[in-house]
């Protein structure tokens, strides 16, 4: 895992709740094998006019020009501002592959589903909960405001906007650590092997069935 | 000794290991395995120079992409290619590193991987289970812990045994009093995330419980715990009783001799303690719960049979309006339209959700001496299993599906995800018994609408929504 490098990023307002997995990544694009090339996908069915499959060449299909990411001003946008329950659904880590794939960096919502934002941080995508009025301000300030930056600081664990208002966003220190210095967390568990291995042997004492 | 949840005797049991922040290793019992979200967790471990830690605790099945028509044909007979080479896939990964089973696409075992473990006793009472599948909180109908995890946690699991996890808070949902004629498991679980909402069960891990939930059979629990995920729970759990112990008695996985009978005594002691403390408690009464229908995008966008769609204009929450709006739209219905007036192009019965046999007969109780309506274009029948399916033939249940006009498939996940052939075209309304009402999530532009195996088999031979109950 890449470290999670503190930057200004231009931000895109998704003005919706309950974005779903299926809606981050569709199910065709499931069938890779590899963990990359999902960005041209992301959010597909919203994105573009046509049916997408794998295999296309997604740079000759028809945009959807209402599409929020499809806007000039939004284009190369690396933080995402969405409502509650972002990335719900299904257990895919497509989505936070789909998503990192294409440029983000960092998701900010007012609540996230459990399963993607554990995956979000396997990742090195910074996945932040801020209340829900903030999370209002800052999708309207980007509504409004064209070029609208954030500069996050994972140190710090500050997010900045262009009027210089500085706010905290609380974050799993273990997490944080992880992300911070680009750790490999199954290299992190194996130095506890010795843990594990006691563990196991008590667990088959007691529960032998569980083996075998 | 403090009075202790279900939750907190698993996870308690399970602990490696726990910083002083929370962040602990637990051990992993059960790993079940797919095509979908395994090749490059085996990729990683590959590249990495890991191994697994623990081949026996791996159980492996195709599900998601097979195909469930011309098995006749052998692999070579699937027609998507790409779908193919993830099969495949799967069958090199597990050659190369070992499981305890492994039920490859055609083999006579394969199924659903959430329908095959409880019925292998692949899936026991007390077990950490896990599986790159959100579904996965479907193994807590028999006191396990078992959830969902992303492909680089299946990775973890593979190389570890452990996840690395922080406690969730405990929630119990009970449902008390006796269920009505025909309502079943899933409009309990429908109705519960009607009541709780899709995100209420974020950062929890839910028990159900009350009289109406220890009703209903093991199939019945299995359905509502796989659902906990719709309401955002981490995972859903019943406690052990009389029945888990009877369901999982003689299964090809499960302990045996004396072994059986140390299981079965450890087993008893998995349920909430008297007193035990929930973060939150949300009652139902079961007598009050109808037929369910979903109208909209989610889950909890639910209404009973005798109920209309509701209209966003009387939402006054901004957001939540434009978000009722925007399903409404997707979905082809006006506000105030009567649940029952909605008519539908096609059935899917089937799904880790509602494929099992009590599922089948339910429907099949349905189907029987009538005909599928000439409005719907397809209704289709995938037996969770092929175990599943060995036995509705032996019962009859297929020959019932087929003579009221409905397709009778082979094994698999099939229309619940579309991620085979089996989806709905764009502007297609689907009585489903799968999880997820989602957009495109049976095919892209397709209108999912949630029921139960009954409910859904009273809609194809109607054409539209109807309450069950007034047909018999």
């Amino acid at each position: 895992m890449e470290k999670f490098q503190s930057r200004e990023g231009l931000v895109v307002p998704l003005d919706r709740a309950n974005v779903d997995t299926d809606a981050i990544i569709p199910k065709q694009f499931l069938k890779a094998i590899g963990r990359t090339g999902f960005g041209p996908n992301l959010f597909d069915e919203w994105r573009y006019l046509d049916h997408g499959e794998p295999g296309m060449d997604n740079s000759k299909r028809p945009l959807n020009p209402d599409f929020i990411l499809n806007r000039p001003r939004y284009r190369g946008a690396q933080v995402l501002i969405a409502r509650e329950n972002f990335g719900c659904g299904s257990s895919r880590e497509h989505a936070p592959w789909a998503l990192q794939d294409y440029g983000f960096t960092t998701i900010i919502a007012s609540s996230f589903a459990d399963i993607f934002f554990n995956n979000c941080f396997k990742n090195g995508l910074l996945a932040i909960v801020l209340d829900a009025k903030i999370v209002d301000e800052l999708m309207k300030e980007s509504m409004t405001t064209e070029g609208y930056r954030l500069a996050v600081d994972l140190e710090q664990q500050t997010i900045t906007t262009p009027g210089r208002k500085e706010i905290r966003f609380e974050i799993d220190p273990f997490r944080k650590h992880c992300l911070l210095n680009g750790l490999d967390e199954i290299g992190l568990s194996l130095e506890r092997a010795d843990s594990i291995k006691a563990f196991e042997a008590k667990h088959r004492a007691v529960q032998p069935w569980l083996f075998g | 000794m403090s009075a202790k949840t279900l939750y907190d005797k698993l996870w308690e049991s399970h602990l490696v290991h726990e910083d002083s922040d929370g962040t602990a290793l637990i051990y992993i019992d059960r790993h079940l395995v797919h095509e979908v979200t395994s090749p490059q967790a085996y990729e990683g471990l590959k590249l990495a120079g890991r191994k697994v830690w623990r081949i026996d605790s791996v159980v492996a099945t195709a599900d998601h992409n097979t195909p469930t028509r011309d098995w006749d044909k052998g692999l070579e007979g699937m027609r998507d290619k790409i779908a193919k080479l993830q099969v495949e896939t799967l069958d090199k990964n597990i050659k190369e590193h070992g499981a305890k089973a492994y039920f490859p696409f055609l083999d006579q075992r394969q199924g659903i991987v959430h329908v095959i473990g409880p019925e292998l006793g692949a899936s026991l009472p007390g077990m950490t289970l896990v599986c790159g599948d959100s579904h996965t909180s479907t193994h807590g109908a028999l006191g396990a812990l078992a959830f969902g995890i992303g492909t680089s946690e299946v990775e973890h699991v593979l190389a570890t045994q452990c996840l690395v996890a922080k406690k969730t808070k405990a929630m119990q949902i009970r449902v008390e009093g006796e269920l009505g004629a025909g309502v079943t498991a899933k409009d309990v679980v429908l109705a519960v995330i009607g009541k709780i909402g899709s995100a209420g069960g974020t950062g929890y891990s839910i028990e159900f419980a009350g009289s109406a939930i220890r009703s209903l059979s093991m199939e019945g629990r299995m359905t509502v715990c796989n659902m906990a995920i719709e309401a955002g729970a981490r995972a859903g759990m019943v406690a052990v009783d009389d029945k888990t112990i009877e369901y999982v008695r003689g299964r090809p996985f499960a302990p045996k001799a004396e072994q059986w009978e140390q299981a079965v005594a450890y087993w008893r002691t998995l349920h909430s303690d008297p007193g035990a403390r929930f973060d939150q408690v949300v009652e139902l009464d079961a007598a009050s719960i109808m037929p369910q229908v979903t109208w909209g995008t989610n889950p909890q966008m639910v209404a009973p049979i005798d109920g209309r769609v509701p209209d966003p204009a009387a939402e006054a929450d901004p957001t939540k309006r434009e978000w009722m709006e925007r399903a409404l739209k997707y979905m082809g219905l006006a506000p105030d339209t009567p649940i029952a007036e909605i008519a539908i192009d096609k059935v899917f019965i089937g799904s880790c959700t509602n494929s099992r046999i009590e599922d089948l007969r339910a429907a099949a109780a349905v189907a029987r001496g009538r005909q599928v309506a000439k409005n719907v274009k397809l209704a289709m029948v995938v037996p969770g299993s092929g175990q599943v399916k060995r036995q509705a033939e032996q019962e009859g249940l297929d020959k019932i599906f087929t003579a009221a006009g409905f397709e009778w498939r082979e094994p698999g996940c099939s229309m619940c995800l579309g991620m085979n052939e089996d989806q709905l075209s764009p502007g297609e309304r689907c009585a489903s018994t799968s999880n997820r009402n989602f957009e495109g999530r049976q095919g892209a532009g397709g209108r999912t609408h949630l029921v139960s195996p009954a409910m859904a088999a009273a809609a194809a031979v109607t054409g539209h929504f109807v309450d069950v109950r007034t047909l018999s």
